[in-house]
Order: C-alpha cells, then structure tokens, then sequence
C-alpha cells in the first residue's frame, strides 16, 4: 500500500516536472484553517460611489434568482460552497458585509474579481447573468439585510 | 510509466470535479480571461488543411492548461501531424505562460504571452502566423522537414475588452528563434465573438442559446525585423463557435480560409476540451495536505 503511495507521488511529481507544471500554488490556501478566518471583505469596500450606487435592473424578477441559483451553482459554488457558506478557497457570502452591501458592490466585485487573492473577473459572464447571481446571492442572507442592502 | 499514466487518469476521472466552462470560441486568438486557480482543462485540437503543391494533412495537438493563480495560467502543448500518402509524427511541444498585468477590469485589458516552443519544421497546427510563413512552407516531406529542430521563444500581449456581450481581442504577435542569427518575426491576431444569448435560462440545458458563443478571427504574419509588411506574407479568415455544455464539456469549430495565394485555402479546426474543477487541491492532497 505505502510503495503504491510512494509510486503515485513519484509519477505525479515527475508528470508535473516534465510538463513544466508548478505544484499548484493556489493549493498553499488548502490548509486546515477555518473557512472564513483568513479572508477578508475590504475588497467590497473599494467598489466606487457609482459603482455602488447601481441599481440591480432585475430586482424584483423572481425568474432572475432562479437563473442565479444555476449560475451560483455552475460558477461559484466550487470555491464559496453550494450554500454559499464559504469553502477552503474563498470566503462565506452568508455574512453581513456581503449580505449588507449593495447589488452594484456585488456587481463590481464579481465584475472585477479579486485577482491577488485568487478569485477571478467574471466579466466574461453578460451582465443579465452576472446581476442575476447578484440577486441570488441576495436571497441568502435575513430578510433584513437583503433590505438593508437593496437600499 | 503505467503507473504514472494510470494515476494521473485516476486523478483525472475521479479526483476532480467537472467544472462548467464557459469557454472563448478562439483557436488562435486569446482574450483576457485566465484558467480559474486550481482548475486543469485538457484540450485536444485538430486542424485539417488543403495543401497545394503538397498532400493534405492533419495536424493535431493537446494543451493541459493550469490555473496556477488568478493572473497566471501555464500550458503546455504537445503537437503532431499526419500528412495524406506521407507519414505521422510528434513535432513537438510548447509551454506557454500567461500573466494577467492588471488587477482590475478596464477599458483594455492586458495579459502578458510567453511561450517557448521545440518544435520541427514539420509542425502545421498553424497556432500562429508568423513572420513569412507561406503555404510552401509546409510542402516539404516530413522525412527532410522533421530534421530541423527549432527553439523558439514567442511573445504576445494579449488585449481584450467586453462590451455588452461582445468580446473583441488583439493579440501582436512577436517571435524569435533562438538562433542568434534569426531575426524577430511578427504576426497578429484578432477576434470578435458573441454568446448567442446574455440571459440564461433557469434550467441546466445543452441547448440553451446561451451555451453557443460565435464570432470571428482574423490572423496573419507581418514580415520580420528584415524585412517588415504583408509581402510574402498569408493571412486566415475564419468564423468561430463554441458550444459550452453543463457537463463541462466545450466543442469548437472553425473553417477557416486563406486570403490570398501564399495562404491554405482551407484550414478546418475543430476541438473539444473539458475542465477539472480543483485539480490542484486533489493534486495537493495526493502530496500529504489532508483537506
């Protein structure tokens, strides 16, 4: 059993080594620390007045969450968790500086990503799609801070 | 070297997840967009071309294209052809780095290309067009033409923007054979491409409009240091498509066709790739790091 394992690492390193592969630097993240602890929301914090300030033009379209949900689940869900709720490589999105910004920081942020901590832009998403993860990422938090944040 | 085949097909199949692509239509052109960190997709291309003076062929290649960062994604290529009524062969393989220079979205967004290639003169997936390179270039038997071996550094940078659902990207093009006495070549690359729709639906389907993305390319060589301009130079027209499947799949397609008489009339491309969601944790865990 332990030569089998031995084998595997050996072939894998060498697989890595001659295809000129780094062993994957993102998987420095993968520790045993908890979820959220070594994440931080500033990022949130830096959308422009006006990119915050936008309004989401699908609030209020209940098909528009469905179609989030897909896209939540297709996209996101490998790195935040399927129930948002934060996973080895990116933050919760249950927790009040997501659930309290507004859909136009969401907007941005998913827009422009947060390369330097490993999530990327998701420009290449239309808008109607990116809006609609927006509202339902909304759609996770209490009633009060969806308000709080559709304000 | 079972072994190391067989663990990396375990690894492969059920070691990572499927991960839903929403893949560029591109064969030759790049847009700004990075592998996702930890994400390995696995691509295999085909171009078949018309070759006058010379037999048909069918070049074909495998690209392995890790995420390593945010604003890093490596590649490499492993590259082969076969020529009608000649013979089949390897020709080669590429590592090609790209470096996402910005951290945010912008009116242009710039990626820095580096590739190194060891590639003979028997190569013909055309992934570029560059400097002078002509049709008869690719004439010659593979016998004589696999005897030149090549090292090659090519560079690109990589401009992209997306605007109400179009993605419009040039790519300049420069490349040096590492043999002191070669001159830089030139080439470019641009494309234009659009998903067939920017809603989604609510449910997982295949044939949503939005899984189809088409567009254009446009790409040629432009001379060298020695000589620079569009004289003995070929240049591609070539629609794109790209159908994006839910399973994690992607198929591409694109009939391309030469715009004056030093190009193939004909280059067919077709490719079909899918993408491993955290193949690098598994990778990691495979090393030791429990999870």
């Amino acid at each position: 059993m332990r030569r089998n394992t031995i084998w595997i690492r050996t072939s894998v390193s060498l697989l890595f080594a001659v295809c000129g592969f780094l062993v994957p630097a993102s998987a420095q993240n993968v520790g045993n620390a908890p979820a959220t602890d070594h994440f931080d929301y500033a990022e949130l914090t830096k959308a422009p007045a006006k990119a915050r300030a936008r309004k989401n033009p699908q609030e209020g379209n209940t098909e528009a969450a469905l179609v989030g949900r897909k896209l939540f689940m297709q996209h996101c869900a490998e790195c935040h968790g399927a129930t948002a709720d934060g996973g080895k490589k990116a933050p919760s999105l249950l927790v009040d500086q997501v659930q309290q910004a507004t859909p136009g920081a969401l907007f941005w942020l998913l827009t422009n990503g947060v390369v330097r901590r490993g999530m990327p832009v998701w420009s290449k998403l239309p808008e109607p799609q990116r809006w609609a993860i927006v509202i339902y990422i909304k759609t996770l938090g209490p009633p009060a801070s969806r308000d709080a944040g559709a304000k | 070297m079972k072994t190391l085949i067989a663990a990396t097909v375990f690894v492969l199949l059920f070691g990572a997840q499927a991960s839903r692509a929403q893949e560029s239509p591109y064969m030759v052109t790049y847009d700004h967009y990075l592998e996702e960190p930890g994400n390995l997709e696995v691509e295999y291309f085909s171009t078949f071309g018309t070759q006058r003076g010379g037999n048909p062929f069918v070049a074909d290649w495998m690209e392995f294209e890790y995420g390593v960062k945010a604003w890093w994604t490596t590649e490499f290529y492993i590259d082969g052809q076969s020529t009608f009524s000649d013979s089949t062969l390897l020709t080669g393989f590429r590592w090609e780095n790209r470096f996402r220079l910005l951290q945010h979205e912008h009116f242009i967004n710039p990626v820095f290309y580096m590739e190194y290639e060891q590639i003979n003169d028997a190569d013909k997936i055309l992934k570029e067009v560059e400097g002078h390179d002509v049709e008869s270039d690719n004439a010659e038997p593979n016998a004589l033409a696999r005897r030149d071996l090549n090292h090659e550094l090519e560079l690109k940078l990589l401009l992209s923007k997306t605007f109400n659902g179009w993605n419009f990207a040039v790519n300049p093009l420069f490349t040096k054979n590492l043999l002191p006495s070669e001159p830089w070549e030139f080439g470019y690359a641009i494309g234009a491409s659009r998903p067939l729709s920017l809603n989604a639906s609510a449910n997982a389907c295949n044939f949503c409009r939005e899984n189809f993305i088409a567009g254009l390319e446009l790409y040629g060589g432009l001379g060298d240091t020695e000589s620079f301009g569009l004289h003995d130079t070929s240049h591609y027209l070539a629609p794109v498509a790209a159908w994006n499947l839910p399973s994690g799949w992607t198929v591409r397609l694109s009939p391309g066709f030469g715009l004056n008489d030093n190009s193939h009339q004909v280059l067919l491309r077709w490719g079909l790739s899918y993408e491993f969601a955290g193949f690098g944790q598994h990778i990691s865990s495979l090393w030791g790091k429990r999870q």
